[in-house]
């Protein structure tokens, strides 16, 4: 959806990026959700391409960021820092130098500890409201944001929330455009060094590749023997649901619409 | 001579030997020999005249008695097992420690996520030592009657007005007043998409406390949990607050709770930065079959395709289809619902001239209400829908699409009405 009647000319988004990694090859990439975050910045900013800027914070040389640039950025930040280091209190440094309105995040991260928790120590250390799983931003009026937010089973809710703002992009989102191989060589790497503190939490824990988890059985637990049989071998009968033979087809019209009502789902 | 053989006839009674033949004859007793002798055979052995076993029974059937008269008492206490089995109480009176469940109540209702999750927290409440209490947090108007057998030892239910919309920061303001009035060594909250992932995520910011996410193996001292878009199994110590994956733990089934009410002292009202603008209206052929919540599908009683396209629009169902309205190229092939199709999870499901093949039937395993219109009351989606109309689908159709645009006229009146 393009956005309308927008205060777009000077509004400063920031789209955080973070390295991803397939699923099935485990080859890197852009993150799914980052690069549809990424995407939703260059839809809002398409009026004004210097208002978007795409930080990441971790290793500039990482061949997964060059695909975010090849989506047709010019730059990408980079905060240089040590692997084991605590990203939250640069980047919250960092967004509140550069006077972001908008702060775009996936919901979790394809690599490293992803548990979906910067934005929210973010928000938390910028005392700004974030927004969760957001398919779309509808249009900025006067400092307030129109957000959409994807529910489940593929329903939308509206909000309405005041700049600036964080929003964790969900798969929901448009997708991400097609990233251009030779745009993503030229593009810039702007990258700041800085200090920050060694995560030494992490540094006890241990990391595996993932094991498949155990299906749950379904445990009988009878206490006698009628009780094992009738487990063993009863079929799922029906819960004598109301069968409607006789009646008129007005009567059974209005049955089938007072239970759909009842259920809630006629709205 | 004639005397001498009058008195050697032997006189037979046919009546008395008819008597003595026929066991089931009220007299027979009393010409048969004594039943209660002895009898022992040629080698010594005991001989048991099966025929002077037992007594007949009312409706002329005999009947042995094996239990010596005691039968009327096991009797009764048969038919009480039969009745609901009272599981045992398990009570709580001065915990020592609180872990906290907060419970995603999709619907009003303890979800099965939930249920996970309140059977994790009593696992990790067997771990420490000491008898910790299962303090349920639950949000909004609540419809569930089964607290008590979910495991919930204490319940605090949050169902003023204020929790009834969208209100991610006011629900964060409450739980952490729970914090500091509960103190709770555990929070649990289930990674779902129905908001438990944001809440937990929003009160683990602001505790300062960093989450075990996707936790699926959690005992007292170790977690083992998922990262890296699950593809990462991160082993960690057990953290105070976590968001756990769905089937973490077996849920509660062999114990009854209290399910006791608490209150909050006081819960401060915030300045909601979040501003819930309500739903907003999304065409419902664009849900993905397999995530809609309300289904119509065709099957091959339909022979008027326009009139169930325009029943599909009217209801603001999402379109399914059978294999053979698909295969019969009435419906796309990613309507197709079953075993080849889609398995969907809709909550109700409209099923119109399926009779319901065993594919088909596996494919809606997971739907709430099925109903069924079809023709042959005998077909097994009827035996599987709670509400079935007999009868050609037309008509049915065309009278549900009358009543349903009646219902909307009627609402959109009414909506009017409040407006002014």
């Amino acid at each position: 959806m393009q956005p309308n009647s927008l205060q777009l000319e000077n509004l400063k988004i920031v789209t955080l990026v973070s390295v991803g990694k397939h699923p099935q090859s485990g080859r890197v990439r852009r993150a799914d959700q980052d690069s549809r975050a990424v995407e939703l910045g260059l839809t809002l900013a398409a009026q004004n391409p210097d208002g978007l800027m795409v930080l990441h914070a971790g290793d500039p040389a990482e061949p997964g960021l060059r695909s975010y640039a090849g989506m047709g950025l010019a730059a990408i930040n980079v905060l240089q820092l040590d692997p084991a280091a605590d990203a939250v209190a640069p980047l919250g440094e960092q967004l509140q130098q550069s006077g972001a309105d908008i702060v775009l995040t996936g919901v979790r991260a394809e690599s490293g500890e992803g548990s979906g928790m910067l934005p929210y120590q973010l928000a938390e250390k910028l005392g700004w409201p974030i927004v969760s799983r957001v398919a779309d931003i509808v249009s900025v009026n006067e400092g307030v944001a129109e957000v959409l937010q994807a529910l489940p089973r593929g329903q939308r809710r509206a909000l309405k929330v005041r700049l600036p703002f964080i929003a964790s992009i969900d798969t929901a989102a448009p997708a991400a455009r097609q990233s251009a191989f030779g745009p993503a060589q030229r593009a810039a790497m702007t990258v700041t060094v800085v200090e920050a503190e060694t995560d030494t939490v992490r540094q006890s824990w241990d990391e595996a590749v993932a094991r498949k988890r155990p299906k749950r059985l379904k445990v009988i637990k009878a206490k006698t023997a009628a009780e094992r049989f009738k487990a063993a071998t009863a079929k799922s009968q029906s819960e004598g649901g109301r069968i409607m033979k006789k009646e008129a087809p007005e009567e059974q019209a209005q049955a089938i619409v007072d239970l759909l009502i009842e259920e809630g789902v006629l709205r | 001579m004639s005397s001498h053989d009058v008195l050697d006839i032997v006189r037979r009674d046919p009546r008395a030997e008819w008597i003595a033949r026929n066991r089931l004859h009220p007299l027979h007793g009393t010409l048969v020999s004594d039943a209660t002798a002895e009898v022992r055979g040629p080698s010594g052995l005991l001989r048991k005249y099966p025929h002077r076993v037992g007594f007949i029974g009312p409706n002329g059937i005999k009947r042995i008695d094996r239990l010596k008269g005691n039968a009327a008492a096991s009797g009764k206490g048969r038919r009480s097992a039969a009745q609901e089995v009272q599981l045992p109480l398990h009570q709580v009176e001065n915990p020592d420690f609180y872990i906290v469940v907060v419970a995603d109540m999709v619907g009003g209702r303890l979800t099965g996520h939930d249920k996970d999750v309140i059977g994790q927290a009593h696992k990790l409440a067997a771990g420490i030592e000491g008898s910790g209490a299962i303090l349920a947090v639950c949000f909004g108007p609540s419809k569930e009657e089964h607290f008590d057998t979910a495991g919930v030892d204490r319940l605090l239910l949050l169902d003023d007005a204020i929790y009834d919309d969208y209100c991610p920061e006011q629900k964060l303001a409450a739980l952490v007043q729970v914090d500091t009035e509960y103190q709770p060594t555990h929070w649990l909250f289930p990674d779902s998409v129905n908001g438990g992932t944001d809440l937990g995520s929003r009160l683990a910011a602001r505790l300062h406390e960093r989450p075990a996410a996707q936790a699926w193996q959690v005992d007292h001292q170790t977690t083992v949990c998922r990262g890296a878009g699950g593809t990462m199994d991160i082993t960690r110590a057990t953290p105070r607050l976590l968001l756990l994956a769905e089937e973490c733990a077996d849920q509660i089934d062999e114990t009854r709770h209290e399910a006791l009410p608490v209150t909050l002292t006081a819960v401060p009202t915030v300045v909601a930065q979040l501003q819930n603008q309500g739903p907003v209206a999304v065409d419902p052929n664009a849900v993905a079959l397999a995530e809609a919540e309300f289904i119509l599908s065709a099957g091959n009683g339909i022979h008027d395709w326009e009139q169930f396209h325009q029943a599909a629009s009217v209801l603001g169902a999402t379109e399914g289809a059978s294999r053979v309205a698909v295969d019969d190229g009435f419906m796309p092939r990613f309507r197709q619902v079953g075993a080849t199709g889609t398995w969907v999870t809709a909550r109700v499901y409209l099923a119109v001239g399926i009779s319901g093949a065993i594919q088909h039937m596996q494919g809606i395993g997971q739907c709430d209400k099925v109903i069924a219109i079809n023709t042959d009351a005998g077909c097994d989606m009827v035996k599987r829908a709670s509400l079935s109309a007999i009868g050609d689908s037309e008509v049915i159709l065309g009278e549900l699409i009358k009543q349903v645009q009646a219902f909307r006229a009627q609402q959109s009146v009414e909506g009017d009405q409040d407006a002014a």
